[in-house]
């Protein structure tokens, strides 16, 4: 299993090999279409995170020590980003989750899905995601 | 086949920010519904009014502050010209077209009683909404709405139908921020007249786009943004007919409304300055009236013909590109185009097209009830200006073609 920085330079390595910006995004449109999310039949209000340009879901429980995520967006970049946010978060204790620094998304250049303007709903899931571990603590 | 004329070249050598590159890519700016860009003779007169001129106005007795006051109100007056008002009284500077709006609901609205109407429409931006909303809570007043055609455009039996003695003001926008349709104000003005009603304006689409005459039109109130005309952002301007705003009061208190105070009665100032409280944004004003200055030094008659004939050729070629759907295909339209792509989510497809150097909009453009109307989440609008040219048109297709790629 690998470490919580581990993960991320990982991603940023995947990342590492495109020059072109358009290439990053098919990316992360294939890791959005890739991941299982949830279902608009298994969604409800409190999953919801509304962002002014896309909206999220997100699930989450805790089990053998661990959180676990599950999310969805109805905009596929939005989504392929949520992918990678779990890849992340995903199997990690709440301890981990509250304490360690999330850096993959700015070495990558994607910080901007994660200000307060971009309105995607992203930042308020990872605060939602921080949220929900520190319920376990 | 439509080409870019050498004025329209001319005039985009005088906006700075056009040269920039995004991502590496040439910028192509379509967001000019949300603002348009400044040309290098407002920026310079920013920068020249601090460094050379900088004084508050209309107190003080020393050499700058006359300047400064001097200059405050040209750019008044140039304005009240430039819209074809019969006073200058009849300007008043205010933070933009959303304060505007909330300065008439709220001294306008002081004078309306329980059981009157508003009537306002569907394809209203939020800052025509909302402050409505609040003025019919607190004087329980009603708010009417003026439905419209998929096409998007009003259904003007409707209007006949909802228009009675009740109805004390339509507040209605001249050109919809979303759609692009130009509204049949002529019309709206005339009718509501004929029942007692007064007529706000909602001008912040249509100011850049053409000529506006507010004696024509003979609207009792016209707003708008300084921003959206190549000047400043913080300043806009409410036009009102000056017998309507003696008889309302004042907006907000504090120094420059006033003439006299004291704790028993305070009297306060004349027109424009009943509503004008505080220190304004002098430079604001200033480098507006600058920007008016701007327009009337080009040929904008030939400007406004090309910036159709722009929207015309982009919504032409739009429309050969598989999926395109088009909201707003009123025959009377300005130069912006809202669309969507299959079942891509605008969001998706506006960021691969900033990746490219193309700045649209997307999203709900603050008019949320359209969306629910269209049943859609958001729209990808691309809104052009005088200076944009058929090649950024061609490059934004290009990219756009690319994204849909990408995405599909």
């Amino acid at each position: 299993m690998n470490t919580f920085k581990e993960k991320q330079a990982a991603i940023i390595a995947d990342f590492d090999v495109f020059d072109d910006w358009m290439d990053k995004y098919e990316l992360i449109i294939e890791l959005g279409k890739e991941i299982e999310g949830i279902i608009p039949a298994k969604r409800n209000d409190q999953q919801l995170i509304e962002g002014c340009q896309s909206r999220v879901w997100l699930d989450s429980s805790f089990s053998d020590s661990i959180m676990h995520f599950s999310a969805d967006s109805d905009a596929i970049i939005t989504k392929g980003i949520i992918a990678l946010l779990i890849k992340v978060f995903n199997g990690e204790k709440p301890e981990t989750i509250i304490k360690e620094e999330l850096f993959f998304i700015k070495e990558i250049g994607l910080q901007e899905h994660l200000s307060p303007t971009r309105a995607n709903g992203l930042l308020g899931m990872v605060k939602r995601m921080k949220m929900d571990a520190l319920k376990h603590v | 086949m439509i080409s870019t004329p050498d004025y329209i070249h001319d005039i985009r050598a005088d906006f700075p920010i056009l040269q920039t590159k995004i991502h590496n890519k040439p910028l192509v700016y379509f967001d000019n519904a949300a603002t348009t860009q400044k040309p290098k003779i407002v920026i310079d007169r920013i920068q020249d009014y601090y460094e050379t001129k900088n004084a508050n106005i209309h107190r003080g007795v020393h050499h700058l502050s006359q300047v400064a006051t001097q200059d405050y109100e040209n750019a008044r007056t140039r304005i009240q010209k430039y819209i074809g008002a019969a006073k200058s009284e009849e300007i008043i500077f205010t933070k933009g077209t959303t304060d505007g709006i909330n300065l008439v609901a709220s001294s306008f609205g002081a004078l309306l009683k329980e059981g009157d109407e508003i009537l306002i429409s569907a394809m209203e931006h939020h800052s025509n909404i909302v402050p409505w909303q609040l003025l019919a809570d607190l004087k329980k007043i009603q708010l009417r709405v003026i439905p419209i055609h998929k096409d998007g455009t009003l259904i003007m039996d409707e209007f006949d139908r909802l228009l009675s003695e009740r109805t004390k003001l339509v507040s209605i926008t001249h050109i919809s921020n979303t759609l692009g349709t130009i509204n049949p104000i002529e019309n709206i003005i005339r009718s509501s007249h004929a029942v007692g009603a007064k007529v706000l304006i909602d001008g912040a689409q249509s100011i850049q786009h053409g000529d506006v005459d507010v004696s024509s039109l003979n609207c009792d109130f016209f707003v708008f943004s300084g921003h959206k005309i190549f000047g400043p952002t913080g300043i806009g301007v409410l036009y009102g007919k000056e017998k309507l705003l003696e008889e309302m009061p004042p907006y907000q208190g504090g120094g420059d409304m006033i003439k006299n105070v004291s704790f028993e009665k305070t009297i306060f100032n004349e027109l424009p300055f009943k509503f004008e409280a505080g220190t304004p944004n002098i430079i604001g004003g200033i480098a507006l009236g600058t920007a008016i200055e701007y327009i009337e030094s080009i040929d904008r008659k030939s400007a406004f013909d090309y910036e159709k004939k722009l929207l015309t050729y982009a919504e032409q070629e739009l429309l050969k590109i598989e999926g395109v759907q088009v909201f707003g295909t009123s025959s009377e339209k300005t130069s912006l185009v809202s669309f969507n792509v299959g079942s891509i989510h605008p969001f998706d497809l506006g960021t691969l097209l900033d990746k490219q150097g193309i700045a649209v909009r997307t999203g709900h453009h603050c008019t949320q009830p359209l969306m629910d109307f269209y049943n859609i989440p958001g729209t990808i609008r691309a809104s052009f200006s005088i200076y944009n040219t058929v090649e950024e048109v061609d490059l934004f297709l290009n990219a756009l073609r690319r994204a849909i790629t990408v995405l599909s």
